[in-house]
């Protein structure tokens, strides 16, 4: 007989007033008798909805079901069959849009917590299982691997299991990309990224860092060198700033340079050199999940003030309602309805305040959101000494402009076709570098999806 | 790990340094920097590629220990190692179709000065290098400028080693001297970049700066290296690190430059060796050592 709570087991959490003063995780992860509860309110329903929601098609009732017999280490199995990312993607996934939306249970009350499972399953075999990963034997092709991110460490996850001799090439001196530079530790650990890239490491996989493709060599150099294959997954890249007054004073930062500092960089830790700005109140433009990643990052800085300016309501925010709910609690202010129109610095350069202008609700746009409009007159100061721009990024330049006939499109994303390749032969592409910002498991499922291309390339290449 | 094969001690605060790194020699180009952790506590730090040797496979760096990365990297000898080291970032200094080319280095800009001027002069063009410091004692590159142009002027503020005054002046009375330069290359402290590019603009003689704000990634992804150029936000790792004098706004990237001088974490190489090099920004080298001597004390 099933659960019939109409509500997930709680998660338990560290509490906001506590947390918002560190960068430990927020969320603590269920208990063994909290997942098997938990796992009981899946009905095993037999159209599966949950899995045609999954970008990576996790068999997930399989998996719940082994969670509820206590059997976690055969649910891990089940789980890593399609995704080689769990403990990541248990925390960082977004549910809600995906598996869990599609989840008959959630019809009336809570879907089933299948991404709290997911990361119970990953975290339980983390803990208790020390497997020793073989080399799989090689079938001698090489494969090169733009970048380190969720779609690369995919990529090379399944082509590594294939027998493929894979190179991740990563810019930064750490391999994780957004998972460790963008992602706070409070919400991803980076003890966790680690892990998996040591993994893929264990399989066969040579991370080569300090390596920018596009400058140390270039696409078609990787060829020359004996690649037969390479799959670019280098990311969303330059930062979008606003266009208004004031954008170059001190105490303005993009939202990547931010949270860079503070997770690769660890400015948090006296340990480290890097600097950061000592804020007292910070605002946030933007409405996304790297502005709440901002805007709790610089809580936990000691910023007394942190707000999110969001030109929409927190209706249209595209930001998950698990963040937006985290953010709350641990007392970031929400301004939304206020756009920006210029900031305002104090006589030696810094930041002083942010103007913005009120905006009502009018007739839905292009996106479906209803557009903010101005209220004239209403523009308004909120005295700040930081602020950070998180509005997006636009694609990195460095491999389009220095690879021959590799197409984009006129933001600058690659293209590709159904099976992620590029119109270059043996080029795939996934991940940001080909749809704009977008969402960690959407990256890892362009991966996956290249992976099985290339291996099909290589393969009838002969 | 990238091994250190020669270290030499230009002057009292400056070091040249050749470093292993294969790829980054065989790919490397005037004008093109890299960016370096000395481990893994220390910031990346951004430095402008001196020189390489392809058959030997190492890259030379040449830096002013100024910050906290820096001075580390000054204690380092031949035989350790650099934790990361990547690279070439940045495009190279745009060297075709100019004839007649003078190139001026302020400090350790000369440094950075020196390679374009030999990518110039090996590429046909006529160079003349306008070499500037404070005094005799912290000269460099001499010799290997000298072998790079057809005529080197050094400058010192003093007048204790070859001409008194600023490279300014120099570059003044050259062009008075009928001198049509279809180039200038201005390589130093932000000043002295701005001051140099203000003698140019009234003859409309194209002057190209090379800029080195604080950056991390070096490949785009930050943008703490915006500067504005021509009123418009350009990142300097990808759009540059070269721009046109004329267009910058250095004022801005003074100040942009100084972000992190007050706070007792400061990490001075922030402030980038053209901060702290030649004299012709007495004021900024002033400023400097007055901010240092801030940190020793706290």
């Amino acid at each position: 007989m099933a659960n019939l709570s109409l509500t997930k087991v709680p998660m338990p959490e560290q509490d906001p007033n506590v947390r918002n003063r560190n960068f430990d995780e927020v969320a603590l992860g269920y208990t063994e008798e909290m997942a098997k509860e938990e796992a009981t309110r899946c009905l095993n329903c037999k159209n599966r909805p949950c899995v045609s929601g999954c970008p990576v098609n996790v068999r997930i009732p399989d998996f719940i079901a082994q969670v509820a017999a206590g059997n976690f280490e055969e649910a891990y199995k089940i789980i890593t069959a399609t995704n080689c990312l769990p403990a990541v993607c248990g925390r960082v996934c977004t549910q809600e849009t995906q598996c869990e939306s599609k989840c008959v249970r959630g019809m009336k009350g809570e879907s089933v917590g299948i991404g709290r499972l997911e990361r119970f399953v990953a975290d339980y075999h983390m803990a208790h299982v020390n497997e020793k990963l073989e080399k799989v034997e090689t079938n001698g092709h090489r494969v090169a691997v733009i970048g380190s991110g969720p779609s690369g460490l995919t990529c090379a996850g399944d082509l590594a299991r294939l027998g493929y001799q894979v190179t991740i090439f990563e810019a930064f001196h750490k391999a994780g990309g957004v998972l460790v530079y963008g992602i706070p530790e409070f919400r991803l650990p980076k003890a966790i990224v680690q892990k998996e890239v040591d993994n893929l490491e264990a399989l066969g996989v040579e991370v080569r860092t300090n390596f920018v493709i596009g400058k140390t060599l270039t696409v078609d150099e990787l060829f020359a060198e004996g690649y037969e294959a390479i799959f670019i997954g280098s990311g969303a890249g330059l930062p979008s700033f606003m266009g208004i007054e004031g954008e170059s004073l001190i105490g303005v930062y993009s939202a990547n340079e931010y949270l860079t500092r503070v997770n690769l960089m660890k400015a948090y830790s006296d340990k480290y050199d890097t600097p950061i700005r000592k804020s007292h109140a910070v605002a946030v433009v933007g409405g996304g999940n790297v502005a709440m990643d901002a805007a709790r990052t610089a809580k936990r800085l000691g910023a007394e003030k942190v707000y999110i300016v969001y030109r929409r309501s927190e209706e249209e925010m595209p930001a998950r309602a698990e963040e937006v709910h985290h953010a709350k609690e641990e007392g970031i202010e929400f301004m939304c309805l206020n756009n920006p129109t210029r900031i305002l610095g104090s006589e030696n350069g810094e930041v002083r305040a942010i103007e913005v202008l009120s905006m009502e609700l009018g007739e839905p746009d292009a996106s479906g959101r209803r557009k903010p409009v101005a209220i004239p007159g209403s523009e308004h100061e909120i005295e700040v000494d930081t602020v950070v721009m998180s509005i997006g990024t636009s694609p990195n330049p460095l491999i389009r402009s220095t690879t021959d006939g590799l197409d984009a499109t006129s933001r600058g994303c690659l293209v590709t076709d159904e099976s992620m390749a590029t119109s270059r032969p043996g080029v795939y592409a996934g991940g940001d570098a080909v749809t704009g910002a977008a969402t960690v498991i959407l990256a890892m499922g362009a991966g996956k999806t290249a992976a099985a291309s290339i291996d099909k390339y290589i393969r009838e290449k002969g | 790990m990238y091994k250190i094969v020669t270290k030499r001690q230009l002057n009292e605060a400056v070091t040249l340094m050749e470093v292993e790194a294969p790829y980054i020699a065989a790919k490397a180009r005037a004008g093109q920097f890299i960016i370096f952790r000395i481990d893994q506590y220390g910031e990346r730090i951004p430095l402008t590629i001196a020189d390489r040797d392809k058959e030997k496979g190492t890259v030379t760096i040449i830096f002013q220990a100024v910050g906290t990365s820096t001075k580390a990297l000054a204690q380092l000898n031949e035989g350790d190692s650099i934790l990361d080291f990547v690279g070439p970032l940045g495009n190279a200094t745009e060297i075709d179709g100019y004839k007649n080319v003078c190139v001026v280095g302020g400090g350790v800009g000369c440094a950075i000065a020196y390679p374009s001027a030999k990518a110039l002069f090996n590429a046909g063009a006529h160079v003349d290098m306008i070499a500037g410091f404070r005094n005799k004692d912290i000269v460099i590159l001499e010799d290997e400028m000298r072998a790079v142009c057809h005529n080197l002027y050094v400058t010192t503020d003093d007048g204790s080693y070859g001409e008194k005054g600023f490279v300014t002046n120099k570059l003044q009375s050259l062009i008075d001297a009928g001198n049509k330069y279809d180039l200038v290359i201005a390589i130093g402290p932000i000043p002295m970049m701005k001051f140099l590019s203000e003698v140019t603009r009234p003859y409309g003689i194209k002057t190209l700066v090379s800029l080195n704000p604080i950056m991390i990634d070096g490949t785009g992804m930050c943008g703490g290296c915006r500067v504005t150029v021509g009123g418009n936000i350009r990142f300097a790792c990808v759009d540059g690190p070269d721009f046109d004098g004329h267009e910058v706004d250095f004022d801005e990237l003074m100040r942009r430059n100084s972000y992190y001088k007050a706070q007792e974490r400061e990490s001075a190489s922030h402030e980038c060796r053209m901060l702290a090099a030649g004299e012709a920004a007495r004021e900024a080298a002033a400023a400097d050592g007055a901010s240092e001597a801030k940190k020793e004390e706290q």
